[in-house]
């Protein structure tokens, strides 16, 4: 490992999150080591999205630390969190519906890549040459994420297992070192949950950290390194796939539910 | 929506050009260019306006404050101080541009009714000032004798000459505003629009976008004040009301607010009502107004511009 | 004569406060009718107060009609431009945004506004005071009698509304829709009908508004705006949605306003209502009853 790169990637310490009287969050505490790719799974109301939105920067806990590369970020407002290197996904698809497939990842590319706006209305030629980069950028992520043929139809023209993709391509789009999937794979049928899986394996291949909420047993026992069970904002188990599998707490949380 | 193509500017700027030539020789509309000087300025106003309200998804009925401030700025230094007009209205633009920051900042973190409320309350505030602080603004009565604007001796002195100048600005913050809209900003602008947590997701400072708008769009009207101060040589609160707020709404709905180009066109349509169409039918104007942008609302929600292709919708079925 | 001590002044200027207060504070709990079953804010509502005014001015001063059968008279109709108003601008509107709301409701009250200076002019017109003019002395203050019917009109309108939404079916049912549209069609209550009977309710108590106050303060066509951004400032000093707080909101609002316009400027006069309303906007937007979550979850 070189120098500056830490061993977890993400770490959170003691993060508590009450919306009034509710507690949605109570007391947790894990790591996300780099390089690996870790699921959180749990049944309806779990907490699993509110996780997400403390995390990314959506709101600050109540209480306790989320530490992004050993520097603490939980008090970032959620722009300045991507700056650093973190991109999510959203559970229902927020895609750009006015822009194109190719601007959604172009925009993407929006904390990389920036002009201001005096630069943008004079079009300076510094400006051109900058939107040429972030073009060509936005191009290989469609190819990486096969979405190259449709890069100019409207982003909301798409079927929703390519919907996903996009999204995906554009969290992509701005580097990030850790990418956060909310539920990547609702919704999808066989053949597009297939397709999502495969990508996820694919960008972590290329050493991006991969952070994942999700539903489908079968994506998360396939691709997950690490596995983390919450349960009324709680962590009730956390480990390797086969022995979330067999845990008797695991199973009773989620009986009823049928999904294990 | 977006493909903003140079050819239809060019063809624009050459009718633009034209039109006083083409109006002179047919005494019907000999005063249309008067006219259209007043549609230019209204023009300033409403293409920031849009570009706030279609592409940043923000409201302000509290713009005829910033077009008032400009006006007074340069009637006031010019009138009594002497200064040099152009001096006075990049002063005017500086000054509102920190009155939109202050206003903006705390304004644009409302949602909704709260900001619209805001603004208003904004405007109507001005408004009264504009009335009350007759030592410096003339009161209700206003202000006479401004001068009007000369370059290196040449004096904009005829309403042709008014006409290409006021008309050589809207086309370069026409040009400058497309640019925006085309770039990475504009693009940032427009995903604000569809859905502002993933905006923030994607390294987009909202709120600072959100008052960078706000602010460029009350400096372009600010700057529309201060030629129609220097082209009117006359400026009185009356103009700068909640009703001319509310009139520039109704232009931006009429063309349509997601189009640039639709500010241009509804901004023509309701100056040459106003100006020319409704003048005898002076007790209507105010009922026409409430008809038009309520016909707009529930019924051509994307103004004019939408109109192609709800006709596309026909064709196809 | 009497010596005119402070003390005389200030109450003559919190009796004045408290009338025109009460205006407010019946303009603020008709936003508060609309936008606790429709989320929407009614930009029109200062019209119906106008409407209100020069309808009665008709029907008692033009037509004759004796005060007991034009006030009644007044109001039905006002609430039938209500009740146009739902079915005309706002039901019908295909994708409803809140942009869309605001300018439909918008173009409503400029409509309206047009019509009644096509009807009725520029000119502001007057209203018999309803027990007369002569004043009363109160404590020093001088008071026409017409002040004392605005206020209680007030405590005539909150009384009637607490009686209607907590042990009338209908009321209730306007309520259940407040809390929880959704939940509330599913038991079988129409929520469209519930939107139109908010307009109209809110028209009505418009109304009143305005024919209790023309006497005092006369009215003209293009009042409405002035009453709406008040209105609205009232009703989100005491807290958006909350009844209690229009009522408080609207005394308060009303009382600044005649204590600064005595005290300070009286040019300044309706500026004192709208910085009270920036300043709520910008500091504390929940109001004095209302509470932040609620201002955060509602839509905006």
């Amino acid at each position: 490992m070189s120098a500056g790169m830490e061993e977890n990637v993400l770490e959170l310490q003691g993060v508590v999150m009450t919306f009034g009287g509710l507690m949605a969050l109570s007391n947790l505490n894990f790591n996300v080591r780099r390089g690996m790719i870790k699921a959180i799974i749990g049944p309806n109301g779990a907490g699993k999205t509110t996780l997400f939105n403390v995390i990314t920067g959506s709101f600050p806990p109540t209480k306790g630390t989320v530490k992004f590369k050993g520097q603490p970020i939980q008090h970032l407002k959620a722009h300045k969190i991507a700056d650093r290197g973190i991109s999510r996904t959203f559970q229902t698809v927020e895609l750009f519906g006015n822009m194109t497939v190719l601007e959604n990842v172009m925009l993407g590319c929006y904390t990389r890549i920036r002009t201001s706006f005096m630069a943008s209305g004079f079009v300076l030629p510094r400006s051109r040459r900058k939107e040429k980069r972030i073009k060509e950028s936005a191009l290989k992520i469609l190819k990486f994420i096969g979405l190259i043929h449709k890069f100019k139809d409207s982003a909301d023209s798409l079927p929703l297992g390519e919907q996903k993709l996009l999204e995906i391509g554009r969290a992509l789009a701005s580097e990030p070192e850790l990418i956060c999937l909310d539920e990547p794979a609702a919704g999808l049928n066989e053949t597009e949950t297939h397709v999502a899986s495969s990508l996820i394996r694919a960008i972590n291949a290329k050493g991006i950290t991969v952070l994942l909420v999700e539903h489908d047993m079968k994506v998360v026992m396939n691709i997950s390194d690490e596995i983390l069970v919450l349960n009324y904002g709680q962590k009730i188990a956390e480990g390797p796939p086969q022995n979330i599998r067999n845990s008797p707490r695991v199973i009773e949380a989620y009986l009823g539910a049928g999904e294990v | 929506m977006l493909r903003i193509a140079k050819l239809p500017i060019a063809v624009f700027a050459l009718a633009i050009m034209v039109f006083p030539w083409t109006a002179h020789r047919i005494p019907a509309i000999e005063h249309y260019p008067d006219i259209m000087v007043f549609a230019g300025i209204y023009c300033l106003i409403t293409m920031g306006l849009s570009l706030l309200m279609g592409y940043a998804g923000q409201i302000s009925i509290g713009h005829a404050a910033f077009f008032g401030i400009g006006a007074y700025i340069s009637a006031i230094l010019t009138t009594n101080y002497g200064m040099n007009p152009w001096a006075c209205m990049v002063i005017g633009m500086a000054v509102t541009a920190v009155v939109a920051v202050l206003v903006g900042a705390p304004s644009l973190k409302l949602r909704g009714h709260y900001l619209a409320m805001a603004t208003l309350a904004f405007g109507i505030i001005i408004f009264i000032i504009f009335n009350e602080e007759i030592e410096w603004t003339g009161g209700p009565d206003g202000m006479s004798g401004i001068p009007g604007l000369t370059l290196f001796g040449f004096e904009f002195n005829s309403v042709e000459r008014y006409y290409y100048l006021v008309w050589g600005f809207v086309i370069a913050a026409f040009i400058f505003t497309v640019n925006v809209i085309q770039s990475g900003t504009g693009r940032a602008l427009r995903a604000i629009h569809a859905s502002e947590p993933a905006a923030r997701a994607m390294g987009v400072d909202v709120s600072r976008f959100k008052i960078l708008v706000f602010v460029y769009s009350a400096v372009l009207a600010s700057l529309a004040g201060s030629l129609y101060a220097h082209y009117l040589n006359f400026v009185n609160p009356a103009t700068f009301d909640l009703f001319f707020s509310i009139k520039l709404l109704i232009m931006i709905a009429l063309g349509g607010m997601h189009n640039i180009w639709g500010a241009i066109v509804g901004t023509g349509l309701i100056t040459f009502l106003s100006n020319e169409w409704l003048h005898y039918f002076e007790e209507f104007e105010v009922i026409v107004y409430g008809a038009i942008l309520l016909f707009v609302t529930v019924l051509l929600p994307e103004g004019l511009a939408g109109v192609p292709g709800i006709v596309k919708g026909w064709f196809r079925r | 004569m009497e010596k005119i001590t402070l003390a005389s002044q200030l109450l003559q200027y919190l009796i004045t406060g408290l009338t025109v207060g009460s205006v407010y504070a019946m303009v603020a709990v008709g936003f508060n009718i609309i936008y606790n079953v429709t989320e929407i804010i009614n930009f029109a509502q200062g019209e119906f107060v106008m409407l209100g005014g020069l309808i009665m001015v008709f029907m008692n001063v033009a037509m004759g009609l004796p005060l007991i059968l034009a006030f009644p008279a007044t109001i039905i109709l006002v609430t039938l431009v209500g009740i146009l108003m739902d079915r005309l601008a706002i039901r019908p509107i295909r994708r409803p945004s809140v942009l869309t709301l605001i300018i439909a409701t918008i173009a409503v009250s400029i409509l309206i506004k047009g019509t009644a200076s096509f009807i009725w002019g520029k000119d502001p017109f007057d209203l018999p005071a309803f027990s007369g003019r002569n004043p009363i002395t109160f404590l020093g203050a001088v008071v026409q009698p017409q002040y004392f019917w605005v206020m209680g009109f007030l405590i005539v309108t909150a009384v009637a509304l607490s009686v209607f939404f907590d042990r009338t079916i209908i009321g209730k049912a306007m309520s259940a829709c407040a809390d929880n549209p959704d939940a509330a069609s599913l038991v079988g209550i129409n929520v469209k009908q519930m939107i139109l009977l908010s307009f109209a309710l809110s028209a009505a108590i418009g109304a009143v508004a305005g024919i209790t106050v023309t006497p005092i303060s006369l009215m003209e066509y293009d009042r409405g705006a002035m009453l709406a951004v008040k209105g609205f400032g009232a009703a989100i000093l005491g807290g958006l949605g909350s009844f209690p707080g229009a009522i408080l909101g609207g005394l308060i609002m009303g009382s600044i306003e005649s204590f600064g316009a005595g005290l300070i400027s009286s040019g300044y006069k309706d500026a004192f209502a709208l910085i009270v309303l920036l300043v709520i906007l910008f500091f504390k937007p929940s109001g004095l009853l209302g509470s932040i979550e609620i201002s955060r979850i509602k839509r905006f």
